[in-house]
């Protein structure tokens, strides 16, 4: 064991076409590692294709926390030629590569996925290498850089499972391999098997045989690989964890703070990646109900005269997704819909509408990369200034942007918070990243939050027979007491017509400003009310020279690349920003002033934030780190990217461009 | 407010000035809707009226109940949205051919799927009133209004058609300027359980000067003996028409029969029902079936938060698939 220099810091890969197993195989290898205590953070990248195009996840294992992925992979598990071929030259030179030896002779041009582009780099590559064109050449060119090889003979373990479980067919067993090679990384890796069986139970759940079977597999490969490879430098032990804590994506965490929130209806058009979010709320349409919410210690019991539950409605466009969760909320309903760009892109007309009509409604945005269908399934933080801006005419709305899986739980359930109060539309910024991503993580606590319906129309608002009830009512300050469909002495009107007090169309000058006013003023109560820590977050020393400004999901690549960079003594700081409007212009001014240096990091190409920085504070940057390739930051390329500011041998744009 | 004091039309009249030019078919709807809500003694804050964009769009204005005027084409969806947040309300939907049949067609379509239990109202007069006289989609193919530069260069949608294709469980025809019978028709409508859809002939008198009151009177082909006019209008129940699915065997019949009836237009106008089908459960009983305390406890009237404010959603139990425990 000498030879081991890592433990516990690991960054494994597995890749297939889709639709053959991938995703439960890392689900099994994520699993087994949190069941043995450690962290985890996985990333899924896959094409928009239902079967056959290449997908892979790439998983980082730490007893540390993770937050983000990095460039280099120390195990590749691979079971077909295709996720070997691209991604072979990724694995670092002490790392291995799980692969099937039947493969050996299948060549590049055999495989049609692959793009062209790719296709003749790998070729540039082989040839630079001084090899051919098959796997085996592919091989031989990572073990001249010292990879280790771990061939594991699939086929022959496929059939004696199937001899063992006295299955006919083998291809009723297919599926299996992926397990192979999820066995044979532990194997190498010297983890615990017994975790990798509670991961096959964690993920096939009721299926005992699916999961003896996949056991019966993963073991034998295990002890294949353990003994190919009995002295691998990286190694994965199990650690003692005194507390729980929960496996999430970022769909789920979005879902679950959406659901503590109280919001009771979500409408949505199916869209990647938004549509998980809805799925998972409708796999869990029965809510319980008690008085401590996310803390409870026992199981919940809701009493037989109260009943809770969320309604999924799928629509037939993202126009009747927005204006049919309009309508629901107008009932007092707290209600929401989840979409992605080009649905977002239908929603205009309706955000207009509520907000002139000053409803309530949340408008979840998983942005992706654009414009038009861009690339359904990729990463990018695109939509900004859109959502900012979307609409015609002038109409208020709240923006908030999550960077993680807390801030997703505590935006899903705050969005609704600020809907109510300041009844205007709120839009929550997530993206792909986070979507798709699962992570480990401490279970939140949130035992701050409380739910608030802002001012309503409740019988002690002053309202009589003689002094009936207004809607729009312009003598009580920018919020007037909402009302709710079904309300008894509470009529009122709403249209998207410019409106008087009862809600009926007008067109007096005198009344539209008024009116306009009104909405208006409510934003800058917004402004004054909503508290700082969560407007935006500072990160770092406080004398740093350096100032990153950065939105989203770019916070978890930033904050692992700034550990390394502050470990080195780097004067760096972060200012995550995360209420976009209203903006919070005096909370990070005096941070802007101090920093002689200050670098924009979006996934963008046209530095959105950076461009609204300097539209409230007149401050400009003095560098930008954008990336737009549909592939998120990794911490690896942030950090080199940075570096090269500081060391003062970085452009003033900088664009990142790794990913596969 | 007693029930008792409430049960004349004017009740549910606003204050609002009517805009509407003279002689607008639309007056005839907007009087019948008050005196069905009147004469079926609905309490007006237990009713929602959402409408869409259009001259049609504006009666949510003069009528007091809660009314939501929207956006061009996207009624039905707002009323889905609020019917099923608190299926307790009494919700009514008002779109023109062009808001409902045009823009909104998609919404159309999509609103027989789920039969809703809501009536849906199109105010039918062949164009775009408010924008001056553009061709609607139930202008005949040919045919050119005074408005029109040329003739009508598009076939005509038939709403009646089209709401049996989409799966709508009720469907009928009214005629504004026959007030006795569109009250019948409405109250018909709003008291069916599942979605009811209403072609209501509504002639506009600036825009349209083909389909006018004296042409639905038939003012134009006066009886050669009595000298009177000979309407194109009649009532399919004067004829002995059943529309009713009596038992769920008949669909296919009564469906044929509605067709056929619907094809009839020019010198025969058939208005009343055409179809009605109750043994299709409505879009509520099919939640319902899901989430069993849907109708007692719907979105709108669950306890989301306690006196403190504190969040009543437990995610115990939601958490737990998610959750590694401590070793």
């Amino acid at each position: 064991m000498s030879s081991v220099k890592t433990v516990n810091d690991l960054s494994w890969m597995i890749g297939g076409p889709q639709g053959s197993g991938v995703d439960s195989s890392a689900n099994v290898f994520a699993r087994a590692c949190a069941a043995g205590g450690l962290n985890i953070f996985g990333k899924r990248e896959f094409y928009s294709n239902i079967m056959g195009e290449h997908s892979y996840f790439a998983l980082r294992a730490r007893s540390d926390v993770v937050r983000s992925h990095v460039d280099a992979v120390n195990v590749l598990a691979t079971f077909e030629a295709e996720t070997l071929f691209r991604h072979a030259r990724e694995v670092t030179d002490d790392g291995a590569i799980v692969y099937d030896p039947s493969l050996g002779k299948t060549r590049l041009s055999d495989i049609p996925t692959i793009e062209k582009r790719l296709d003749a780099d790998l070729r540039t590559y082989l040839i630079s290498r001084g090899v051919g064109e098959t796997i085996d050449d592919m091989l031989a060119a990572s073990k001249q850089r010292g990879v280790a090889l771990v061939p594991i003979p699939y086929k022959d373990l496929l059939e004696q499972v199937a001899d063992e479980f006295q299955i006919d067919q083998l291809s009723k067993i297919s599926r299996v391999v992926n397990m192979l090679a999820v066995g044979a990384s532990f194997g190498i890796l010297g983890f615990d098997f017994e975790m990798m069986r509670r991961g096959l139970e964690d993920v096939f759940r009721a299926k005992a045989k699916v999961v003896n079977m996949n056991a019966a597999g993963g073991r034998k490969a295990y002890d294949i690989a353990q003994t190919l490879v009995p002295e691998f430098p990286y190694r994965l032990e199990k650690l003692p964890r005194k507390e729980a804590r929960l496996f999430l994506t970022g769909s789920q965490a979005t879902g679950l703070g959406k659901l503590y929130g109280g919001m009771r209806f979500q409408t949505y058009y199916p869209i990647t990646p938004a549509s998980d979010e809805s799925e998972f709320l409708e796999e869990n349409e029965v809510l319980d109900l008690n008085g401590s919410g996310l803390h409870s210690e026992s199981d919940a019991s809701t009493p037989k005269e109260e009943a809770a539950s969320i309604l999924v409605v799928q629509t037939e466009d993202e126009i009747a997704a927005i204006t049919m969760a309009t309508g629901a909320a107008l009932t007092g309903t707290r209600s929401a819909t989840a979409t992605s760009g080009p649905g977002f892109s239908l929603m205009m007309e309706g955000i207009g509408w509520a907000s002139i009509n000053e409803v309530p409604v949340v408008i979840t945005l998983y942005q992706r990369a654009g414009p038009s269908t861009g690339m359904p399934t990729r990463h990018e933080q695109g939509d900004l200034r859109f959502a900012l801006h979307a609409g015609h005419g002038e109409s208020p709305r709240i923006l908030l942007a999550s960077g993680d899986f807390e801030e997703c739980i505590r935006d899903g359930f705050l969005a609704f918070n600020y809907a109510d109060r300041y009844q205007m539309p709120v839009i929550h910024l997530v993206d792909k990243a986070l979507a798709n991503s699962y992570a480990t993580t401490t279970v939140p606590d949130l035992s701050d939050l409380r739910i608030d319906r802002g001012v309503l129309a409740n019988g002690s608002n002053g309202y009589s027979k003689e002094n009936p009830y207004k809607r729009f009512d312009l003598g009580n300050g920018p919020v007037s007491p909402r009302a709710f469909l079904g309300q008894e002495g509470t009529m009122f009107w709403n249209t998207g017509d410019e409106h008087e007090e009862h809600g009926h169309i007008t067109e007096d000058p005198a009344v539209r400003d008024a009116m306009m006013e009104k909405r208006f003023a409510k934003l800058d109560l917004a402004a004054k009310e909503i508290p700082r820590d969560v407007k935006m977050r500072y990160f770092g020393p406080k004398d740093a020279t350096t100032l990153i400004v950065s939105w989203g999901s770019t916070k978890g690549a930033l904050l692992d690349a700034l550990d390394r960079l502050w470990a080195e003594g780097a004067k760096i700081g972060y200012l995550h920003v995360r209420l976009i409007n209203p903006f919070p212009t005096e909370e990070i001014l005096p941070y802007l002033a101090k920093a002689k240096r200050r670098i924009g990091i979006e996934m963008n190409f046209g530095a959105q934030l950076a461009g609204i920085v300097r539209e409230h504070t007149g401050v400009e940057m003095t560098h930008f780190i954008l990336k737009y390739n549909g592939r998120p930051m990794s911490n690896t390329e942030l950090y080199d990217a940075i570096q090269s500011v500081i060391r003062k041998k970085a452009a003033k744009r900088t664009v990142l461009t790794r990913g596969s | 407010m007693a029930l008792e004091q409430i049960l004349k039309p004017s009740d549910f009249a606003t204050e609002v000035h009517n805009d509407w030019c003279p002689g607008c078919g639309d007056f005839g709807i907007l009087r019948t809707i008050q005196m069905a809500l009147a004469e079926l003694k609905m309490e007006p804050h237990r009713v929602t009226i959402v409408s869409g964009i259009g001259c049609s769009a504006k009666t949510v204005h003069y009528v007091k109940t809660y009314g939501i005027h929207t956006l061009h084409g996207r009624a039905l969806p707002y009323a889905t949205g609020v019917k099923l947040a608190n299926p307790q309300l009494k919700v009514l939907c008002l779109s023109g051919d062009g808001d409902g049949l045009g823009i909104g067609g998609g919404h159309f379509v999509n609103a027989g799927r789920r039969n809703l239990d809501m009536l849906y109202i199109i105010h039918d007069n062949g164009v775009y009133g408010l924008t001056k006289g553009q061709a609607a989609p139930t202008l005949k193919l040919g045919v050119q209004t005074k408005s029109l530069a040329h003739p009508n260069i598009n076939e005509a949608v038939n709403p009646i058609w089209l709401a049996l294709a989409a799966g709508a469980t009720w469907v009928g025809r009214g005629y504004s300027y026959d007030i006795k019978h569109l009250v019948a028709t409405i109250k018909a409508g709003i008291e069916h359980k599942g979605y009811a859809f209403l072609d209501v002939l509504q002639p506009c008198p600036t825009y349209n000067d083909l389909n006018t009151k004296e042409w639905y009177g038939g003012e134009d082909r006066k009886d050669a003996t009595s000298g009177r006019a000979m309407p194109r209008v009649y009532k399919l129940e004067d004829e002995g028409y059943d529309p009713v699915v009596h038992e769920p065997s008949d669909v296919e019949k009564k469906t044929t029969q509605a067709l056929e009836k619907a094809l009839e237009w020019g010198d025969r106008i058939p208005i009343g029902v055409f179809y009605k089908n109750e043994h299709v459960p409505t879009f509520e009983e099919r939640i319902a079936k899901r989430v069993p305390t849907y109708f007692d406890h719907p979105p709108a009237l669950q306890p989301i938060a306690g006196p403190g404010g504190e969040p009543r959603t437990d995610l115990t139990r939601l958490m737990r698939p998610l959750t590694f425990k401590a070793e």
